[in-house]
């Protein structure tokens, strides 16, 4: 397991905020797309491509790399931030999200856009694309040191694939897949306790023979804590509940489930007017005055 | 007159028979020697679906994935990323049926390399009823892009279309069925994904024309009908479009062209199948009269194969009386 150092974890945490800038910039642009998870979901992408993956975005279709399947694609501005901002390609291209000819489509295409594992939006279909990886490389290479992260929304949980895929990977001890769970609270409707209930959620998925581990999700050296104990499990594959919140680091946007499927210029206006929700939202991260300066000094 | 590469003195006496999901097995078998990136992954239905001899023979190679066919098409999709060949196999009914949406977004949109295998497909499933006879499956996978969508006559061919399917790269859709279907084919009959094959051709001194287009297990039924025709006086050939797409659609035009008449043949709904497709490709192409034969916008139900096979008006009478109609 690789420890952190606090310089590190400091770095870590300026870029996960740069990325947040990219996704509000690129979601005011589009006009249209999901704020709340991609912020939610930015320190954990930031942790796992500046620090946890083998992979190499010159070669992103390198053999040996370590495989991000995004099962919720409807996060893809972070995964297409922190892509961009991890060299896969330019920075400029983010403000072309879900534009007519553009490579960053409004749910993910694998094989319009570099560092794309798979097609997503749909929910619940990637945690079993995952497990059919995992599968193959175990085929392949039993002693591989190759992982599988598939990370999932907490309201995709609800679809009954999920639990095909989770009873599979728990039958075939599945140790190179690694899940993480953003359990934000949240889904479109309202809070994911209202909606569809999903605790005890801990327990439902140890007893798929899941090594479950819960997390701060905006605690990057937890998560990278975590991760690790989740490489060294020898004979279950294992999920991470990553407790996050919805639109971090814009505290005017924060645990809003109406952030969910709104971009900047056209959320709920009751803190922000909608014409100064980018603006507030860019000011907010550029001068870390929402809470991740809180965090960061603790 | 009969094409010379199939098998010899057709008729309903003495034809043998036997369910093209046996040549599915031997194919599949057959595919996993040559190449040991071919995995097969089976819902509960290892046996019926006859997977079950790729099963014993790579152990390592097949995954039991209980009766979970959203799981199935999407465990597939995500081995094919790691450059395994996977044969998925259910009820078509199942698959494509229940995870039609799986096998449209992580199979197709992915352009995955994934071979769909639709067994228990038409009503000839018999006695289990209209919730297992799969009669539109050629209808939701034909719309998909990067699709291929094959319909096997018979044991030889499904053999054959299971080998040709481990080879091509990309998405291939296969149905099989339960009973035994007539073995019309040989181990010579030629068979090419996105070719027709003229399997009868009419007698030149009939002077009405009609060309049957037949797809998958009625192609016997399709001959016999010709047959008879000709022996009525009206010069009826056959065309078997085993790959319902891409279709052949050069083979068909030049086939309506040569006809005037098209009677299309299919254990399917003619919503949306063969006679969908054939309807499309001639009515922008050359607009022919047709009649199209197979499940008629209703739902099968229990029976036995032929009495379900007759009763839903595709068996050789019926045919003949779908020729009839063009030429009377």
């Amino acid at each position: 397991m690789q420890y952190l150092t606090s310089e590190e974890v400091r770095s870590l945490e300026l870029k996960a905020n740069e990325i947040r800038q990219s996704i509000i910039e690129m979601l005011t642009e589009a006009g249209s797309g999901h704020t709340a998870g991609p912020l939610g979901m930015a320190d954990i992408f930031t942790l796992l491509y500046f620090g946890i993956l083998k992979h190499d975005p010159k070669n992103p279709d390198w053999e040996e790399r370590d495989r991000v399947i995004l099962s919720n694609g409807h996060i893809c501005p972070v995964l297409y931030a922190t892509l961009a901002h991890a060299g896969y390609f330019e920075t400029e291209e983010l403000l072309t999200l879900r534009k007519l000819g553009s490579r960053l489509q409004g749910h993910p295409h694998r094989t319009s856009l570099p560092g794309i594992e798979t097609s997503s939006g749909p929910l619940g279909s990637g945690l079993s694309q995952a497990v059919g990886m995992a599968l193959a490389e175990r085929i392949d290479n039993p002693y591989s040191s190759k992982f599988f992260y598939c990370l999932t929304g907490d309201g995709e949980l609800n679809e009954g694939q999920i639990w095909e895929a989770l009873m599979l990977a728990g039958k075939e001890k599945l140790n190179n897949l690694i899940m993480i769970v953003d359990r934000n609270g949240i889904q479109i409707d309202g809070y994911t306790k209202d909606v569809m209930p999903l605790e005890p959620l801990a327990e439902k998925l140890e007893s798929f023979n899941f090594d479950v581990q819960e997390v701060d999700g905006h605690n990057v050296r937890a998560v990278n804590d975590a991760i690790g104990k989740a490489q060294a499990v020898y004979s279950q594959p294992s999920v991470i509940i990553a407790h996050t919140i919805a639109s971090k680091g814009v505290d005017v946007f924060e645990r809003d489930f109406r952030w969910h499927g709104n971009p900047p210029g056209k959320g709920p206006e009751d803190r922000v007017t909608k014409d100064k929700q980018a603006e507030v939202a860019l000011q907010k991260l550029r001068t870390l005055a929402g809470t991740i300066e809180a965090q960061d000094i603790s | 007159m009969f094409a010379n590469h199939l098998q010899p003195n057709l008729s309903p006496e003495t034809v043998e028979r036997s369910p093209t999901r046996n040549g599915y097995g031997d194919g599949l078998l057959e595919a996993g020697k040559r190449d040991d990136r071919v995995v097969a992954i089976c819902c509960d239905l290892t046996g019926s679906t006859r997977t079950d001899q790729f099963a014993s023979e790579f152990p390592d190679r097949f995954i039991q994935a209980g009766v979970a066919e959203q799981n199935l098409a999407s465990v597939g999709s995500g081995m094919s990323a790691m450059g395994k060949i996977p044969f998925i196999a259910s009820y078509a009914m199942f698959s494509p049926g229940r995870n039609w949406e799986q096998v449209r977004t992580t199979i197709c949109y992915n352009n995955a390399n994934v071979k769909i295998v639709g067994a228990h497909a038409g009503v000839s499933v018999g006695p289990d009823g209209a919730t297992h006879q799969a009669i539109e499956d050629m209808a939701i996978t034909r719309a998909l892009p990067n699709m291929v969508v094959i319909a096997p006559a018979d044991e030889h061919e499904a053999r054959k279309a299971t080998l040709a399917a481990a080879k091509y790269e990309g998405p291939v859709y296969f149905r099989l069925g339960r009973s035994a279907t007539p073995i019309v084919t040989t181990a010579e009959t030629p068979f090419e994904i996105g070719k027709a094959i003229r399997m009868y051709t009419r007698k030149e001194s009939n002077e009405k024309k009609v060309g049957i287009v037949v797809t998958g297990s009625l192609l016997f039924n399709a001959l016999m009908a010709a047959e008879e025709m000709n022996k009525e006086g009206v010069g009826v050939s056959v065309l078997h479009m085993a790959t319902v797409k891409p279709l052949d659609s050069e083979a068909l035009i030049e086939f309506a062209k040569e006809h005037g008449n098209i009677v299309t043949v299919e254990e399917h709904q003619i919503i949306g199948g063969l006679g969908g497709a054939v309807a499309e490709c001639l009515g922008e192409n050359y607009p022919t009269k047709m009649v199209r034969v197979g499940v008629n916008d209703t739902f099968g139900e229990s029976g036995e194969p032929d009495e379900l096979i007759a009763h839903f008006g595709m068996d050789i009478p019926s045919i003949m009386n779908a020729v009839k109609k063009l030429v009377d």
